[in-house]
């Protein structure tokens, strides 16, 4: 090896270097086609659109800085999410309070009875029922939700992200996953309830 | 409505799994076998699947355009001459 001199290893660098420029080419670019995917995520995390714009791009930053640890063939989109949550953890998020909720069985149906007798005896369909919610009013919903369970929700919900993946992102267990989901969930429909048909 | 069939707990356990396609397909399973039975359950599903796939309709914002360029400005240096 030695006796070959230096052109050889110099060469063997220069191709290493050249397929890790390669490779990092290839991440930056699959990460930016999920750039639109991460965006909506974003969105419904903070407050603003400029707060959003603002996180995608430090996520992005910070992926591109450390893109050596992501596993190629691994979930990519999970993977900017994560680095998404700890940074908008990080900006140091204030002790929400966990709305009051109504016992199960009341605030359960609350929401579609609710809806269903807008309009007196008229019996909607379901699927039309749900339409009597505005716009605004389920993104201020979502807005008003505490932080923990509303990053699972728009994981979930927005995100279509499995159990599994929210879990991972959040760094929590599956279970917890599951009970912020079911009670941010109940909250969502809760507000939606008194915020919106009053 | 049906008045508490014991299976009804069963499947207010479910689901949610079954609204988010999170469950094992034995789960499925008994999961739909309830819906099929059991008519509260199965309009409490309906409306609930309805009030998700609305929800996320709404609430889906798009990127605003120019962010996929500042984006593309964060990347590393180019690759070029090597």
């Amino acid at each position: 090896m030695s006796e070959s001199g230096a052109a050889e290893p110099e060469a063997e660098t220069g191709r290493r270097i050249a397929s890790e420029a390669r490779e990092r080419v290839r991440f930056e670019e699959e990460a930016l086609e999920l750039a639109d995917q991460v965006y909506r995520v974003a969105r419904r995390m903070v407050g603003t659109r400029e707060e959003a714009e603002e996180l995608v791009q430090d996520t992005y930053a910070r992926a591109f800085r450390s893109w050596r640890s992501f596993t190629p063939g691994t979930n990519m989109r999970a993977w900017l999410l994560r680095i998404l949550t700890n940074l908008n953890t990080d900006r140091g998020r204030k002790i929400q309070r966990t709305p009051d909720l109504q016992p199960l069985e009341e605030s359960d149906y609350y929401l579609a009875n609710k809806l269903a007798a807008v309009e007196g005896e008229q019996a909607l369909d379901q699927e039309r029922v749900v339409e009597r919610l505005s716009q605004g009013s389920i993104v201020d919903a979502l807005a008003a939700l505490p932080h923990d369970f509303r990053d699972v929700v728009v994981l979930v919900d927005l995100g279509e992200f499995s159990y599994a993946d929210a879990a991972q992102i959040l760094d929590v267990p599956i279970g917890t996953v599951m009970s912020r989901l079911h009670r941010g969930r109940r909250i969502l429909k809760q507000t939606l309830a008194e915020e919106s048909l009053t | 409505m049906t008045d508490h069939d014991p299976d009804c707990e069963k499947c207010e356990e479910l689901l949610q799994g079954y609204l988010d396609r999170d469950l094992t397909s034995q789960e499925v399973v008994i999961a739909e076998g309830h819906l099929d039975r059991c008519d509260y359950c199965r309009r409490r599903y309906r409306f609930e699947a309805h009030l998700r796939r609305y929800i996320r309709v709404s609430a889906i914002e798009r990127m605003p355009a120019g962010l996929l360029a500042k984006l593309a400005e964060l990347r590393g240096p180019t690759a070029d001459g090597l």
